[in-house]
């Protein structure tokens, strides 16, 4: 790890100001990510800016809406009564993302800036042009057992790693964002980006704009929801594909329906189409595999990934069938 | 933010002009020359004047902090870079808390800080400053080891060794935070402990019987 300066505003502006003026210092909160990539080389900031004093951690309501703060734990907002009763979704995929401990110490803001966790990104040894813009794709050839199947480009073909992401996209949340031009709101759907030929830039953030809370609107969605993440091992692993499908039922007809996947795109990926076609449908093992065949149009996979090709589709219809549950 | 070594597109010029290195001996004169003022300011001011950017970093980018660790109230001067892991085994000698994968993929390293199980290798240890830490040190009462550490040693939940202090730091939590109700449940509130030697059945039984022993832990 290279030497940097280490300070803690307790202020969100003087935080904001000190990144906004300086191309190499960055924010930390949890530190769960970005210890790791400063470990191996692969992020250099000469200032680290701990915003842990900043009043961000609350989870409350507002106008019917949930307002989490960005520095609310996984750990906490997944056993938020609030939370609990009225996003079960978030709560599930939290709890499906990493391990008791690093939820502890991962903050909700720190969650939706994780950085990608393809091995080519993490090596500094390897071609990235995520990490080096103009080295190449390692992984394009290379081993691309996890990679994308959608969306991806000649320049990059890594995930969005986070469980978190997908719940927050199905669900239309917002991300509060304040910076050195202001405050603004960028839907879920919007924060994050394809790859394209700028792999390198992670997010839609501006420098010095920090995340300052997540809003999740008011929807039906309380009762028939379920996350299904696909890994190697049963816990504490990355997915290979994971599904969030929320239904709003009418006894057996589907009313609206939210569906995500994850582990297959640069971004949380959001199934609109799948969502339309799903209204108004009965709920059968039929209607979810129609839904996840229009899911899956578009899809290219690589020679490691085209497992995901079958899983993904069976992944969206199990988690549809546990969504609506007995009906 | 910061894009990693490069210059973000999307900004004007201007805020990427001045290089890193320029940036940073900018910071360290100005530094340097304010705190040595107050500070050591022959040695440090002498220094400064030498350009001996490092010594001057040295000595001036420590941060101090006061962490109560096992109940002990310790003011301590540590560098930014110094994880929680490393200034408790290299700077306070407790060397209980093992280094495993040092990226936060074993659990070895696993303490309490303010009553929660965290990872001590991805803990910046300026970034606990204020905080109650709790290592595997501290769970025995004198001689008298916690119910966890008899129950360990009775199921045989270890072969090496390595990753038991994580393992028992983190089964101490998981049964304070009522994740410890079945097998299952422990199982996922525990994987984030790796356990090379396979000692899975036998944590799960020591952990089964410290909570339906219901002892207070």
């Amino acid at each position: 790890m290279i030497p940097f300066q280490y300070v803690k505003p307790s202020k969100p502006k003087a935080a904001i100001d000190t990144v906004a003026k300086d191309q190499t210092a960055m924010f930390i909160a949890g530190g769960t990510n970005l210890v790791d990539l400063m470990k191996r080389g692969v992020m250099t900031p000469e200032k680290l800016v701990d915003i842990n004093k900043l009043p961000l951690r609350k989870i409350e309501r507002e106008n019917g809406n949930v307002r989490i703060g960005a520095l609310a734990l996984n750990g906490a907002v997944a056993e938020d009564k609030l939370v609990m009763e009225k996003h079960p979704l978030l709560s599930q995929a939290l709890n499906a993302g990493a391990s008791a401990q690093l939820r502890n110490m991962a903050t909700v803001g720190g969650n939706i800036m994780q950085r990608v966790r393809c091995p080519y990104f993490y090596d500094t040894a390897m071609p990235c042009n995520k990490r080096e813009p103009g080295t190449g794709c390692g992984a394009l050839q290379g081993f691309n057992r996890m990679h994308a199947i959608f969306g991806h480009s000649e320049k990059c073909i890594a995930v969005n790693p986070s469980d978190m992401n997908v719940a927050l996209v199905a669900l239309d949340a917002v991300v509060l964002v304040s910076g050195p031009k202001g405050d603004r709101k960028i839907p879920f759907a919007e924060f994050h980006r394809l790859p394209g030929d700028t792999p390198q830039i992670h997010t839609n953030l501006q420098q010095g704009e920090l995340i300052m809370a997540v809003e999740i609107p008011e929807n039906p969605y309380t009762k028939h929801v379920h996350y299904l993440k696909v890994r190697d091992r049963t816990s504490y692993a990355f997915a290979l594909v994971s599904v969030a499908a929320a239904l709003d039922m009418d006894g057996s007809t589907i009313k609206s329906a939210r569906l995500a996947m994850g582990g297959v795109a640069h971004k949380p990926w959001r199934l609109n189409e799948a969502e339309q076609f799903l209204a108004g449908k009965t709920a059968n093992e039929a209607t979810f595999r129609q839904a996840a065949e229009i899911a899956m149009r578009g899809a290219k996979a690589f020679e490691h990934n085209k497992f995901k090709l079958q899983m993904g589709p069976n992944t969206i219809v199990q988690a549809l069938k546990n969504a609506a549950g007995a009906v | 933010m910061c894009q990693s070594k490069f210059p973000n597109p999307d900004l004007p010029e201007e805020k990427s002009g001045s290089s890193h290195s320029d940036a940073r001996r900018t910071f360290l004169k100005q530094s340097s020359l304010l705190t040595a003022l107050a500070l050591a300011p022959s040695a440090a001011l002498k220094a400064a004047e030498l350009k001996y950017e490092e010594k001057v970093a040295a000595v001036f980018e420590q941060v101090k902090v006061t962490l109560g660790i096992n109940g002990k109230k310790q003011k301590l001067s540590v560098e930014p870079r110094t994880t929680l892991l490393d200034l408790l085994r290299e700077q306070l000698h407790l060397t209980g808390t093992k280094k495993g994968c040092d990226y936060g993929q074993c659990g070895a390293c696993t303490v309490h800080v303010d009553g929660q199980r965290v990872l001590s290798c991805l803990t910046l240890a300026a970034m606990a400053d204020g905080k109650e830490v709790t290592t595997i040190e501290g769970l025995a009462d004198g001689e008298k080891l916690h119910p966890m550490q008899e129950a360990f040693i009775k199921h045989d939940g270890f072969q090496c060794g390595y990753c038991t202090p994580g393992q028992i730091m983190s089964a101490v939590a998981c049964i304070r935070e009522g994740h410890a109700d079945s097998e299952d449940e422990i199982r996922e509130y525990m994987s984030g402990n790796i356990c090379r030697c396979g000692a899975y059945p036998n944590i799960v039984n020591a952990i089964k019987e410290v909570k339906n022993g219901g002892q207070r832990v």
